[in-house]
C-alpha cells in the first residue's frame, strides 16, 4: 500500500518528535476547524429556517434530518479543503507539503469514526467497570458489594441458567435448520422463492415477531374455540389447551422458537453460499465413488464448510447473549423466563440501581469476551 | 525533450533490498523495454519512475528535473496497467477525460483531446460505452488512449498485453509499434516478461535479474552478443544450449576441448584463461545434424517435438548439464535412442567463463 | 447435480415436500397476523384466523319480545319476531334451554313442558305460541347458533393509525431511522478508505480494535451514555439517538466497507493517482461509486436494525407521545391491549410492513452484505 511519494530522509529522533507533535497539532486543529465550520453552518441554517417557518413539526423533523447529515458531510469537505490550503500540492515545497498532508489526512478521515466509537463503545466499557463498584446512583463507593449481591441473587441465577439454555439451543437449532433449508432449497427449481420466504422474518423486529408468536401461543380456556394456532392443533389432536408462555421451564423454549424463527434465514443464506462454493468436482468424485445423497451431504459437503458453520454459530451466539426484546415483550421475565439482558434492563429502569445494572452488563460483556478476543486475533492475522 | 536518467537507484522494503543500484540513461524518444523473469524488479523499477513506489536511494531524473519527491501526476508521465485499470463506472470518454477534469482543463480542450485520441485508436464509436461492454483489446486501447490524452513526456507500460489472448496480443503489439512510430518524440518504457514483445518493440532492451541490470542493448545485439549466460539463455527460444569445455589455446582465436572433440572459435581470449573451465553456448537453431558423424558432439535422441514448421530434438549428451536441444527446419524423423552427431559454425558459438560472463565482454 | 443420471424421483419428491413444510412453518405465523388484521374484531376472538374464509359459527342468546305483546290467533296467543333484530343472519340450530342450545334444526317446532311451542326459521324469524294469554315483560330466551358470513374490514387499520398513535410513531421511527442510517455510512466510508488504502502508523492495531468492538454488547453502553447525556444536557433527543445508533453501528460498517474497499483493484487507484486525483477526489470519484454494493448492503442492515430496534429507543428517547417509536408503541400495546388482537395485529403489520418491503426490494444487496461479512474461505 505504499502510495507515499517521498523518501524519508533519516532524521534525528528529536526532529521526529517535533514533526509528530506538529502533525498531531495540525490534525486536531484542522479537525476542530472543519467540525466547527460545518456545525456552525448547520445550526445557522436551522435557526434561519426555523425563523422563517416556525411551528411546523413535520418540517422540523425533516430539517433536522437534512442538516444533521449535511453537517456530517460538511466536516469532511471543510477539513480536507483546509488541509489542502495549508499544504498546497503545488509550488516550491511540493514534496514537503505532500509528506505533511499525507501524515495528517488519514486522521481527518478516521477522526469522526474514532471519536464516536471511542465515546459510544470504548468509554462505556471503562465507565461500566467503574460503576459496578458504586452504589445505585453511581456516586457512592460500594466496594464489591454489587458482585456479592450478584453471587447470592436468585434472579441472576435464573437469568444465567436461562441464558445458558438459550446459548445451547438457539445457535444449534438455527444452524441446523439453516443447513437443512440451504441444502434442500438448493436442489429445487423454486428454491429461491422458498429461500426468500424463509429469510423474510429477518426483516421483522423482535417485538413484531413477539406479537406474531404470542398470537400463535394464545390461550382460551378449555371448551371454547381456540384462536391460537398451537392450542387449536393440540385440542384438534384431543389434548388440553395450555397457556404456553406461563408453563415453567418449557416456556423458555417457546420464547427461543421466536429467535430461531427469525434467524434461520440468516443461517440458511450464508450456509447456502458456502455450499455452493464447494468445488463441484469433489461432489462429482463422490457420486462416481457411489456415495448416496445423504452421504455426500454429511461426509463431503458439511466437512468442507465447517469454517462457515463456525462463523454462523458465533454470530448467533453473540446475538443470543444480547437477546432482550423478545423476553421483554412476551413475558417481561415472568414465569421463570428472565435473561441477563432483560434483568439488567429491569435493574436499570425499575430497580433504578446503576451499580447493579452495570455489574450485570459486565457479566454479559465477559461472556462475549472470548469471541471478541478471537475476532481480534483473526483480524490481526489476516492483515499481516 | 525528456529522457529518463537513473543514478544508483535502490529500493528496500524494510531490511530487504530488491533493487540494487540501477544506473541507466534513457534517451528522449527512445522505446526501451525492461525484460526479465518474474520477481526481477522490472515492475518495481517502472513504478518508481511513475512515482507509485518511493525511491529508497539514488536519483531519478525525468528531463532535467529530479523527480524523487514529485507526485506521479506532476512527473509528466502516463501509465498503462496490465489490468487496464479502467474506471468501471465511467464511460470510455469519461475514463479518458478523468485526468484533465481533475486538472480542471477547459471543456473544449478535454473534448478535443479525447476525440483526437479516440480517432487514433479507432475508439470513436465506443466513447459512450462502459468498459464492461468492450472486448479485451478495446479495453487495452482505452487504457492507451487515457495515456495519450495526458500528452506525457514519458509513457510507461506495465505488461500491457499479458491479459490478452494470443491472437489479440500480436495485433495489439503491432498497434503499439505503430503508435510509437506516430509519436517519435515520446519516450516509452515498456515492461514485459515476453521476449518476443521485447525483441519486436524495443530500440533498446534492458535485461534485469534479481534487481540488477544484466545487459542493455539493441535486440539483435542481445541475441548475437549476450554479455552473460543469463542473457544468453533468457533471449531466444528454446534457450541456448550450454556444454562444459576446457580452453586449450588462447589468443586471437580460442581453441576449446569438449572431451572427445575440439573446436576453434573466432573469439579472442586472454592468456590467463589457458586451461580454464568454460561454458560453450550454442543456440538450438544454430545446430545442424552432421551426417558423417563428425560433429561437435554426439548425443542420444530422447524426445522429439514435431511442431510442423520446426522439429525440436532433445539429445542426452555426456557432460551436458541439460539436454541439448536442436531446432531443425521442417519435419524430421528420428528414432528414440538413435545416436546423432550435431555441428555448428564456429562464428555462431559463444563462450562464457566460470562466472558466466561472455569472453567478448571481459 | 440435478443432471446426474439415475436420480431417484422419490427423493426429489421428498425434497419438494420438505421444503414446502419448511416454508409453511416460516410463513404461517406472519400470515396469521396479516389475515387477522383484516378480520372483524368479533370474529377474531370467536374463531381461528385459518377459518376466516368459512362462515363463522356463533352462538347467540336472543330474547324474544315480552310475552305481554302476544296477540290471539286461532285460539292461541302468538308472538312473532326475529332473533337478529335489525341485523340479518342464518340460523343453523336453536334451542330453548341453556343445556341444549343446538337441540332443534331451524324450522322444527319445539314444545315446552307448559304447552308453549317455539319455532325458529332459518332466516331468524321465530314464532312462539302460548295456550293462554301470557303475562310478564321478560321475553323467552332463545339459544341460536348462526352462521355468519366472513367479514373483512379495514377498520382495524383506521383505528390503529388514527386513534392509537401508530401514525405519529411511524413518523418518529422515520425521523430516527434515516439519519441513523446515513450518518454512520458516511463516517464509516471515510474511515474504511483510510484503513484500506492510506498509510499511517497504528493502522493494523486500529483495525483490530474496531473489529473487537463489533461484539461489545449494547447493554454495556446504556448506563454510561445515559449518564453522560444527562450530564451534558443532550437528554432524550433525536440527535442523541442518531449518534448512539451511529456509534453502535460503526464497527460493523467500517469492517464490512474496509473489506470491500481493500478488495478493489489497486491499479485503478494508482491510475487515478497518476491522473492527478487527491485522496479526497479518489474517495469521492472512484471509491464511493465502486463501493456502492457494499454501501447498499450496510445501509439495508442499518436501516432494518434501527427500524426494528427497541432497546436503544427505549433508553435514549422518551416514552411520551411525541417521541415514542413504533417498536415501543407495539410493546406498550402488547401490555395495555394484550387481548385486543384486532389492534395488535394491525399495529404489528404497520410496524413490519416497511422493513419487509425494503427487504424484498433489496434482498440481493442484503445477501451480498451478509456474505461479505461472514463467509470465510468460501
Amino acid at each position: 500500500m505504499a502510495l507515499s511519494q517521498t523518501s524519508a530522509a533519516p532524521v534525528a529522533s528529536e526532529t521526529r518528535l517535533v514533526s509528530t507533535l506538529t502533525t498531531a497539532f495540525v490534525t486536531l486543529t484542522v479537525m476542530a476547524a472543519g467540525l466547527a465550520a460545518s456545525v456552525a453552518v448547520a445550526v445557522a441554517g436551522y435557526v434561519l429556517i426555523d425563523f422563517v417557518f416556525p411551528d411546523s413539526k413535520l418540517l422540523d423533523a425533516a430539517l433536522v434530518m437534512v442538516l444533521g447529515v449535511a453537517a456530517c458531510f460538511g466536516y469532511f469537505w471543510a477539513s480536507n479543503k483546509l488541509l489542502d490550503t495549508l499544504y498546497p500540492a503545488s509550488g516550491a515545497h511540493v514534496a514537503a507539503n505532500l509528506t505533511k498532508a499525507n501524515a495528517v489526512r488519514p486522521w481527518l478521515f478516521l477522526g469522526p469514526a474514532v471519536i464516536v466509537v471511542g465515546l459510544y463503545l470504548a468509554y462505556p466499557v471503562v465507565n461500566s467497570i467503574w460503576l459496578s463498584f458504586h452504589g445505585p446512583s453511581g456516586e457512592t463507593w460500594a466496594g464489591t458489594s454489587n458482585y456479592e449481591w450478584l453471587a447470592r441473587d436468585g434472579g441472576f441465577r435464573e437469568s444465567v441458567r436461562n441464558n445458558i439454555l438459550w446459548l445451547i439451543v438457539v445457535p444449534a437449532a438455527t444452524t441446523f435448520f439453516g443447513l437443512i433449508a440451504a441444502a434442500l432449497t438448493d436442489r429445487i427449481a423454486w428454491g429461491n422463492i422458498a429461500k426468500s420466504l424463509i429469510f423474510m422474518p429477518m426483516a421483522i423486529s423482535f417485538v413484531g415477531a413477539s406479537v406474531i408468536w404470542k398470537f400463535i401461543y394464545d390461550y382460551r380456556p378449555a371448551g371454547s374455540e381456540q384462536i391460537g394456532l398451537l392450542n387449536a392443533i393440540v385440542t384438534g389432536l384431543g389434548g388440553d389447551p395450555q397457556a404456553w408462555i406461563t408453563v415453567p421451564f418449557w416456556n423458555n423454549f417457546f420464547l427461543m422458537v421466536v429467535l430461531i424463527w427469525i434467524q434461520t434465514g440468516f443461517a440458511m443464506v450464508i450456509l447456502s453460499a458456502a455450499l455452493r462454493g464447494i468445488p463441484e468436482e469433489t461432489i462429482e468424485a463422490a457420486v462416481i465413488d457411489g456415495a448416496s445423497p445423504f452421504q455426500i451431504f454429511y461426509k463431503i459437503k458439511v466437512p468442507q464448510i465447517w469454517a462457515t458453520i463456525a462463523v454462523v454459530w458465533t454470530t448467533i451466539t453473540i446475538l443470543v447473549l444480547k437477546v432482550f426484546d423478545i423476553v421483554l415483550a412476551m413475558t417481561n421475565g415472568q414465569w421463570g423466563t428472565q435473561v441477563l439482558a432483560n434483568y439488567m434492563f429491569d435493574w436499570m429502569f425499575r430497580g433504578l440501581d446503576f451499580g447493579r445494572a452495570s455489574t450485570i452488563a459486565l457479566v454479559i460483556m465477559l461472556m462475549v469476551a472470548p469471541i471478541m478476543a478471537w475476532n481480534i486475533y483473526e483480524t490481526k492475522k489476516g492483515t499481516k | 525533450m525528456s529522457g529518463v536518467l537513473m543514478k544508483n537507484i535502490r529500493k528496500s522494503y524494510g531490511a530487504t533490498e530488491v533493487i540494487h543500484g540501477i544506473d541507466l540513461e534513457i534517451e528522449s524518444g527512445e522505446f526501451v523495454v525492461f525484460v526479465g523473469p518474474s520477481g526481477c524488479g522490472k515492475s518495481t523499477l517502472l513504478r518508481m519512475i511513475a512515482g507509485l513506489e518511493s525511491i529508497s536511494d539514488g536519483d531519478m531524473y525525468i528531463g532535467a528535473e529530479r523527480v524523487n519527491d514529485i507526485p506521479p501526476s506532476q512527473r509528466g508521465i502516463a501509465m498503462v496497467f496490465q489490468s487496464y485499470a479502467l474506471y468501471p463506472h465511467m464511460s470510455v470518454f469519461d475514463n479518458m477525460a478523468f485526468g484533465m477534469r481533475i486538472a480542471k482543463r477547459p471543456r473544449e480542450e478535454i473534448d478535443r483531446r479525447v476525440k483526437e485520441a479516440a480517432e487514433i485508436l479507432r475508439l470513436t464509436p465506443y466513447l459512450d460505452r462502459l468498459p464492461k461492454a468492450l472486448s479485451g483489446g478495446q479495453r487495452q486501447r482505452v487504457a492507451i488512449g487515457r495515456a495519450i490524452v495526458r500528452n506525457p513526456k514519458v509513457f510507461l507500460f506495465d505488461e500491457p498485453l499479458s491479459n490478452l489472448d494470443a491472437a489479440l496480443r500480436v495485433a495489439t503489439r503491432i498497434e503499439i509499434a505503430k503508435l510509437k512510430e506516430s509519436m517519435p518524440n515520446s519516450t516509452m518504457i515498456y515492461v514485459t516478461h515476453d521476449q518476443v514483445e521485447a525483441m519486436t518493440l524495443a530500440d533498446r532492451i534492458v535485461v534485469l535479474s534479481a534487481g540488477r541490470i544484466e545487459q542493455v542493448g539493441a535486440p539483435i545485439e542481445l541475441y548475437e552478443r549476450p554479455a552473460n549466460l543469463f542473457v544468453a539463455q533468457f533471449i531466444g527460444s528454446p534457450a541456448m544450449n550450454v556444454q562444459r569445455a576446457k580452453i586449450e589455446k588462447t589468443g586471437e582465436s580460442t581453441t576449446i576441448n569438449l572431451g572427445k572433440r575440439k573446436a576453434d572459435l573466432p573469439i579472442p581470449s586472454p592468456g590467463q584463461l589457458a586451461g580454464a573451465d568454460v561454458h560453450l553456448g550454442v543456440r538450438p537453431e544454430d545446430l545442424t545434424i552432421a551426417s558423417n558423424g563428425g560433429g561437435l558432439m554426439d548425443g542420444r535422441v530422447n524426445i522429439v517435438e514435431s511442431l510442423g514448421e520446426v522439429t525440436n530434438v532433445y539429445l542426452d549428451v555426456e557432460n551436458a548439464p541439460q539436454p541439448i536441444v536442436v531446432k531443425l527446419p521442417g519435419v524430421q524423423r528420428f528414432a528414440r535412442g538413435e545416436i546423432v552427431s550435431v555441428a555448428a559454425q564456429p562464428s555462431k558459438m559463444h563462450l562464457f567463463n566460470e562466472n558466466g560472463r561472455s569472453l567478448l565482454y571481459l | 447435480m440435478n443432471t446426474v443420471v439415475g436420480t431417484r424421483p422419490a427423493l426429489t419428491w421428498a425434497v419438494h415436500i420438505a421444503v414446502f413444510v419448511l416454508v409453511a412453518i416460516w410463513t404461517i405465523p406472519t400470515l396469521g397476523i396479516l389475515i387477522s388484521s383484516f378480520r372483524d374484531k368479533d370474529q377474531i376472538v370467536t374463531s381461528g384466523w385459518w377459518t376466516a374464509l368459512a362462515p363463522a359459527e356463533r352462538n347467540i342468546v336472543a330474547r324474544a319480545a315480552p310475552p305481554s305483546e302476544a296477540v290471539e290467533e286461532n285460539g292461541r296467543w302468538v308472538l312473532r319476531g326475529n332473533v337478529f333484530g335489525e341485523a340479518s343472519g342464518s340460523v343453523s340450530a336453536f334451542g330453548i334451554s341453556i343445556q341444549r342450545p343446538t337441540e332443534f334444526a331451524p324450522g322444527v317446532t319445539a314444545e315446552t313442558r307448559d304447552g308453549e311451542t317455539v319455532a325458529v326459521g332459518e332466516n331468524g324469524d321465530y314464532i312462539i305460541t302460548y295456550p293462554e294469554q301470557p303475562e310478564g315483560e321478560r321475553g323467552q330466551r332463545l339459544f341460536v347458533t348462526t352462521l355468519e358470513p366472513p367479514k373483512f374490514t379495514t377498520e382495524n387499520y383506521e383505528t390503529v393509525l388514527f386513534s392509537e398513535g401508530i401514525g405519529q410513531s411511524f413518523i418518529n421511527t422515520l425521523t430516527v431511522t434515516i439519519p441513523a442510517t446515513v450518518i454512520p455510512i458516511l463516517i464509516a466510508a471515510y474511515a474504511a478508505y483510510a484503513l484500506a488504502w492510506m498509510e499511517f502508523p497504528g493502522r493494523a492495531l486500529l483495525l483490530a480494535t474496531i473489529v473487537g468492538l463489533i461484539v461489545v454488547p449494547l447493554q454495556m453502553a446504556l448506563i454510561p451514555l445515559l449518564r453522560l447525556y444527562n450530564d451534558i444536557g443532550v437528554g432524550k433527543s433525536f440527535i442523541g439517538i442518531w449518534l448512539a445508533h451511529t456509534g453502535f453501528g460503526l464497527p460493523l460498517a467500517i469492517y464490512l466497507l474496509r473489506n470491500y474497499m481493500a478488495g478493489l483493484p489497486r491499479e485503478i487507484l494508482e491510475s487515478a493517482r497518476v491522473d492527478g486525483a487527491s485522496d479526497f477526489e479518489i474517495f469521492r470519484k472512484i471509491i464511493l461509486p465502486l463501493s456502492f454494493p457494499a454501501l447498499a448492503s450496510f445501509a439495508i442492515f442499518q436501516f432494518l436494525w434501527v427500524w426494528n430496534d427497541l432497546l436503544v429507543a427505549t433508553v435514549f428517547l422518551g416514552n411520551n407521545e411525541e417521541q415514542l417509536v413504533m417498536t415501543g408503541r407495539l410493546r406498550e400495546l402488547l401490555g395495555s391491549r394484550g387481548g385486543n388482537w384486532e389492534i395488535l395485529s394491525a399495529s404489528a403489520f404497520v410496524a413490519i410492513i416497511v422493513p419487509i418491503v425494503v427487504f424484498f426490494a433489496l434482498q440481493r444487496y442484503l445477501v451480498r452484505g451478509l456474505l461479505a461479512g461472514s463467509v470465510k474461505g468460501g
